[in-house]
């Protein structure tokens, strides 16, 4: 009996000869044959056959055939794996929610795996009285559930000088969004009674790495969250299990994972983290420090380089846009490479500081365009060009690339991650 | 306004400010929590900040350094801290920050001697963390400014000597000026005809640094 090893070739594969004839040689698959077994007027084996019962799967998976929609990583990046990064499948995901395996990971010093009985979180500094806290104690203060996208800083950072990866997963995969379920770290603070001097405070992780930032006062009264869950369940270990800090619409490298203390201070500390990196080098050799909100930014998800038109006709644009400094009012689209703009349906709930998903329904036929996207928040800022961006702050800013994306599509439905001029 | 009405609104007044002032001074206290006690807070309070305030007692010598540093750190920061293979370089790079290549390192960009002693302090040596005892400490750190020209090869740290050491690019940030600086992103956005022909003027698959996804190690948890 020949099965197919991988039925999402199949399928795609299916929908290919199908639909427009398209060149079967770019599709980057295995030529694989549907099984006619299956097919009408045959009835296929998982309509005869009893399947796998209850329990099996007690923490359930997806389909083994989805196994392709993973985090992925480039080992030219990093010297480690213990200090590196991996990136979220954007292309192979819609809606606004990443699930919480596929989130991407930064760790500076490797997963750290905490006892849960044992975690501690310290409370100290300019307060009044200094506390620590138990996970069950965190648990039994007032929470709050709020979604948002929480984007590293340094995402995009690889095109500053020019297109480089050809994929939206590592182009734009620092990013996921999910929801959190914790404590206002006002109330923690309230607990402690804050010194009328506190003005910053630091959060400091329990990893191999105790990554610390600081965080002005102010932020930390509004919306920051001491966070154990997110989509309903625990923190995963590479999202800081059993507690992270969660700093809304600021860069990723903020929301400390493996929380286990918050020192509040007067000033900011000016760790290695907020000065040797996340500050942004400029052309003329200085840099700005403290870059904490992220500049409102989309991406088409799909079609893109992973994720290539398989069909003619009408043809479904989807991609994602989120902004730092609030709600996502607009996103447009381009098909020819920033000359003609049109306006995107928005679908979906639309949260302040949280991904949005966009969709720009079309018709393609073989017709090469140049894919692009551009969001606008409710503060009225709209995403520059890349080029409108290098005008201002060089090339050698690393963080805080949030220029517009182009997407070309070739006549064979294949995208390539281009630069335009 | 009649006199009733100001008495009335003065009544409001008298009735609503100690309301208002109390909902704002006493947050609600829940009792959950446990006071954390010196000697706790002792063995976790491990930051630095600038003025060297938090730096724990000790002292040590380059000449010191120079042995915890070829121990313990060389095998990846290279011997004169100009890196092995990907991992960060310590030393050198001066003059390039507004150069096409900019090579930042402790001399080069760092600002405050906090910002890398207090790094080393919680997170090297790599993969044995807060290992270093507190001579080892400010000795390797003292190596290190050594090797960036910022202090004599006689030159030894601790707190006393803390505000001697002066690091170049202290003066080379600036606070986050988006605001100002990219005020035009802020504008009403174009529609239709926004600039000429557009071409490609450069494509990713030239570069050819893509990860090769069928044959690549999958990340993730099973």
């Amino acid at each position: 009996m020949t099965e197919p090893i991988d039925k999402t070739q199949a399928s795609r594969r299916r929908f290919l000869t199908g639909a427009a004839g398209l060149a079967a040689a770019s599709a980057g698959g295995r030529a694989l044959a549907d099984n006619p077994k299956n097919l009408p007027p045959n009835v296929a084996d998982w309509t005869r056959a009893l399947g796998e019962g209850v329990g099996q799967r007690a923490y359930g998976n997806p389909s083994k055939y989805e196994k392709d929609v993973a985090r992925r990583t480039v080992s030219w990046l990093t010297a480690t794996p213990e200090s590196s990064v991996s990136f979220t499948p954007l292309h192979a995901l819609d809606g606004i929610i990443t699930p919480n395996g596929l989130c991407f990971e930064r760790h500076h010093s490797g997963i750290a795996e905490i006892d849960p009985n044992d975690y501690r979180l310290m409370l100290h500094g300019l307060v009044d009285k200094p506390l620590l806290f138990t996970l069950e104690d965190l648990k039994r203060l007032p929470r709050v559930n709020r979604i948002h996208f929480l984007e590293c800083a340094a995402n995009s950072g690889m095109e500053w000088r020019g297109a480089q990866l050809n994929g939206v997963q590592y182009t734009h995969g620092m990013v996921h969004c999910v929801q959190y379920t914790g404590v206002p770290l006002k109330v923690l603070l309230e607990q402690a009674g804050l010194k009328t001097n506190a003005k910053w405070i630091m959060a400091e992780g329990g990893d191999a790495a105790a990554m610390n930032r600081s965080i002005p006062l102010a932020k930390a009264l509004d919306d920051c969250l001491v966070a154990y869950r997110m989509n309903g369940e625990m923190l995963r270990p590479e999202q800081g299990y059993p507690v992270r800090l969660v700093v809304p619409g600021w860069e990723g490298n903020v929301w400390v994972k493996w929380l286990r203390r918050l020192k509040v201070g007067d000033q900011p500390w000016y760790t290695r983290e907020e000065t040797s990196k996340y500050t942004d080098l400029l052309e003329n050799g200085k840099a700005r420090k403290f870059t904490l909100e992220m500049d409102a930014k989309s991406v088409i998800t799909s079609p893109s380089p992973q994720a290539p038109l398989r069909a003619k006709g009408f043809t479904v644009i989807s991609g994602l846009a989120w902004s730092g400094r609030g709600k996502i009012k607009r996103v447009d689209v381009s098909l020819d490479g920033g000359r003609n703009w049109r306006t995107a349906r928005i679908d979906g709930p639309v949260f302040d500081r949280a991904c949005v998903r966009f969709y720009f329904e079309t018709e393609w036929n073989g017709e090469p365009r140049l894919l692009q996207s551009r969001a606008m928040d409710e503060t009225g800022y709209v995403q520059p060009s890349k080029d409108a961006l290098r005008k201002i702050r060089g090339v050698n800013s690393i963080y805080h690339n949030n220029g517009i994306q182009t997407w070309a599509i070739k006549p064979d439905g294949e995208v390539e991650n281009v630069e335009v001029g | 306004m009649s006199r009733s009405v100001r008495l009335a609104l003065a009544v409001l007044l008298l009735l609503a400010t100690p309301a208002l002032a109390q909902k704002k001074e006493t947050p609600r206290q829940y009792g959950i929590g446990h006071a954390a006690t010196p000697e706790q807070i002792s063995g976790w309070d491990i930051d630095v900040r600038p003025d060297g305030s938090g730096a724990p007692s000790g002292h040590g010598s380059v000449k010191e350094g120079e042995k915890v540093y070829l121990d313990k750190c060389a095998a990846c920061h290279g011997e004169f801290g100009e890196s092995a293979g990907r991992w960060p370089q310590l030393a050198q790079g001066k003059g390039t920050l507004a150069s096409h290549d900019p090579v930042k390192t402790v001399g080069s960009y760092f600002p405050y001697l906090s910002s890398v002693f207090d790094y080393v302090r919680r997170a090297m040596p790599f993969g044995d963390a807060q290992s270093l005892g507190n001579d080892e400490l400010y000795a390797v750190m003292a190596y290190v400014l050594n090797l960036n020209d910022i202090v004599d090869d006689k030159f030894v740290l601790s707190k006393e000597t803390w505000a001697q050491v002066k690091m170049p690019n202290q003066g080379g940030f600036f606070d986050d000026d988006r605001d100002k600086a990219e005020k035009a992103f802020w504008a009403k956005p174009c529609m239709s005809d926004c600039r000429p022909a557009v071409k490609i003027t450069g494509r990713a698959r030239a570069l050819d640094v893509t990860p090769d996804e069928k044959t690549q190690k999958r990340g993730g948890v099973e």
